[in-house]
């Protein structure tokens, strides 16, 4: 089985993030980068279909420099290469230009299965893998929390989580699918896949390699554009209501509760 | 000068500090508590390669460089001090084989370490031969074309638990240093066994014992090096180990550290958080200024090493500095508790408890000063 684990890096979600002063973006000098935690899932699983089916597994990553080092992890704990997309152009995407970036790498790619986590822990958009699967007109999954692949490779049952329920999905491969937590338990990458990932492939892809137009991707081809990032509001400090008797209490509660918090 | 490391050493680090923190540091206390020997997280330590990962290529390991072991044990000890030294303890065991050993010997003990979970221990200490390694009793005599061990070892980190043993004992009593061979052997070798476990202040969970030679009989192919070259590998052994233990010191500084920061943050007295008092403040920049001192100590030792150096003095240097850096890092991270610092509840007492064992293996802080100021003053 080939299969493609489309994977991004974000900052650990125990990073402190502050927003820049213009409102721009987020400050990202000195934040640690992670692979996006779900993008694991689909690492682990891609891991564990290899061990059973045999073939090759690749890890495609679109980003700045600092990327490869999330994909140095992913062929540490066992996925064979890796295709990393870079280019200035690509700057500035939005889900649909990063669809569009992966999709034109895969497209010269033998798949079987394209994995990933749900949706980034940063961008929280849910829309990359699905965009993709719509590009290359192949079926999807989404929120898998269980993955059997048939034992000739060219179909697969998923179980999906949905609200109050789940929904067991039979497709035929290829197909999408994005991960969800508890579908595996991804591996700690091992010494030895350290030292091995060191001397796999990683293939440079620029805007010139994929085919695209510079006007599908980037700030040039987002369809979408964020228009400020504002910090969190500051969680305010809880009120106690102390010392007085109950009916006292309950009278200063709801006080509090319509003059305040005007929730009544 | 660059100080930074590799991006394999980042990811090397990266794995044992994700390693240490989501497996290691949960079950810390539960295992200090309890003693019990954590088999669980030696054997997901084997599965990643960290148990052999000091072993020579050639002869199933990884023979990642000390600068790498380094980088590792830090990790490791800030999970927990007693797992930490588990693990490093084992390769303390394997390196007279690698130092000392035969091909036929390497292949024999070594290679076997990479198929199954295996720990390995350090045989030298006597009730009567701590720091005076020479003066062990242990006595080695010729039989039939081998020998007969008879003796007691103690404080054996892993002594129960290790189905390897490198053990050292005097061949010729007459000789003093000169008369100590060393040997490799089977746990499960006729006339050898573990005697009483020690109950310690800290590190609880590592396993340390008696371990007892009745007439055990051994060939000449159990013996590592030549008769009366014992005292030699043993030294070297530890030379070559020393920055391991300086490395699990600054770990278990660090973690104390660490603690002690995020408490400063959180805890108010006099309506202000006591981060704000300066006596907060100078203890906490002292921690912060002798760990950052006791690694970089570390890895210039560690790096010597690899580049083949002589480094005696400079290991010595890196593991009392950081052993006494780590012991006075806890006790003050005890201290910014306060009472909760000393209650078993909160993790720092463990700390404090911990890194007292620093200061005493491995050679003890004292013997440490003695290397050094005999390196120095020599002729």
């Amino acid at each position: 089985m080939n299969i493609v684990v489309c994977m991004k890096q974000a900052p650990d979600t125990e990073a402190k993030i502050k927003v820049r002063d213009d409102g721009s973006g987020i400050e990202e000098q000195g934040i640690k980068y992670v692979m996006n935690p779900y993008d694991e899932y689909g690492v682990e699983e891609a891991l564990k279909l290899k061990e059973k089916f045999g073939g090759e597994t690749v890890v495609v990553t679109m980003g700045p420099k600092r990327v490869i080092e999330a994909m140095r992890t992913a062929l540490a704990m066992g996925i064979d290469k890796g295709v990393h997309i870079d280019d200035p152009a690509f700057e500035g995407s939005d889900s649909l230009g990063t669809a569009r970036a992966l999709a034109a790498v895969l497209k010269g790619m033998e798949y079987d299965l394209i994995l990933g986590g749900k949706q980034a822990i940063d961008g929280d958009c849910a829309q990359v893998l699905t965009s993709v699967a719509e590009l290359l007109d192949i079926p999807q999954v989404n929120i898998v929390t269980e993955l059997n692949v048939a034992e000739d490779g060219k179909s697969a049952t998923a179980h999906r989580r949905i609200e109050g329920g789940e929904e067991v999905v039979e497709v035929k491969l290829p197909a999408v699918m994005s991960c969800e937590k508890g579908l595996n338990e991804p591996r700690y990458a091992s010494l030895p896949g350290i030292m091995k990932a060191k001397k796999k492939e990683i293939k440079e892809v620029a805007l010139a390699d994929s085919g695209l137009n510079a006007d599908e991707v980037g700030k040039a081809g987002a369809k979408t554009k964020i228009t400020a990032y504002l910090p969190l509001a500051e969680r305010q400090p809880g009120k106690k209501l102390e010392g007085v008797e109950p009916d006292e209490s309950a009278k200063q509660l709801v006080k509090y509760l319509r003059e305040e918090a005007k929730v009544i | 000068m660059d100080f930074s490391l590799t991006d394999e050493q980042k990811q090397l680090q990266d794995m044992a500090r994700k390693f240490a923190n989501e497996q290691m540091a949960p079950k810390a206390a539960e295992y200090d508590e309890s003693e019990e020997f954590p088999w669980p997280i030696i054997e997901q330590a084997y599965e990643l390669g960290i148990l052999t990962a000091g072993i020579p290529q050639e002869h199933g390991g990884l023979g990642i460089s000390h600068v790498d072991e380094v980088v590792i044990t830090e990790e490791l000890a800030w999970g927990c001090a007693g797992m930490g030294t588990s693990i490093f303890a084992s390769q303390l065991g394997l390196i007279p084989i690698t130092i000392a050993g035969s091909e036929e010997q390497k292949k024999k003990y070594l290679e076997p370490l990479a198929e199954k979970c295996t720990l390995a221990a350090f045989c030298l200490t006597e009730p009567g031969a701590g720091s005076d390694v020479a003066g062990m009793s242990l006595a080695v005599k010729k039989k039939n074309g081998g020998y007969v061990l008879n003796g007691t070892k103690c404080f054996i980190t892993n002594g129960g638990v290790a189905k390897l043993y490198t053990v050292f004992g005097k061949s010729d009593k007459e000789k003093g240093a000169r008369g100590i061979t060393a040997f490799v052997l089977p746990a499960d070798t006729k006339g050898v066994s573990v005697g009483k476990v020690e109950h310690k202040l800290g590190q609880r969970c590592s396993n340390t014992t008696e371990v007892i030679f009745e007439d055990a009989e051994l060939s000449e192919e159990n013996r590592l090096g030549r008769e009366g070259e014992g005292f030699k590998i043993a030294m070297q052994t530890l030379d070559a180990s020393r920055p391991m233990v300086a490395a699990a010191s600054v770990g278990v500084a660090r973690r104390a550290m660490e603690h002690s920061i995020q408490y400063a943050k959180e805890r108010k007295q006099f309506g202000q958080l006591i981060g704000e008092f300066q006596a907060v403040q100078f203890m906490i920049a002292d921690m912060a200024k002798g760990i950052e001192a006791a690694r970089l100590l570390t890895y210039q030792c560690a790096w010597m090493l690899d580049q083949g150096m002589r480094a005696s003095r400079f290991s010595s240097y890196a593991k009392c500095f950081a052993a006494d850096t780590a012991m006075s890092v806890t006790t003050d991270a005890v201290q910014i508790f306060g009472g909760y610092g000393y209650s078993r509840e909160y993790p720092v007492e463990k700390l404090m408890r911990d890194a007292k064992l620093m200061q005493i293996y491995e050679g003890t802080n004292q013997v440490q000063r003695v290397v050094i100021a005999r390196d120095l003053l020599k002729d």
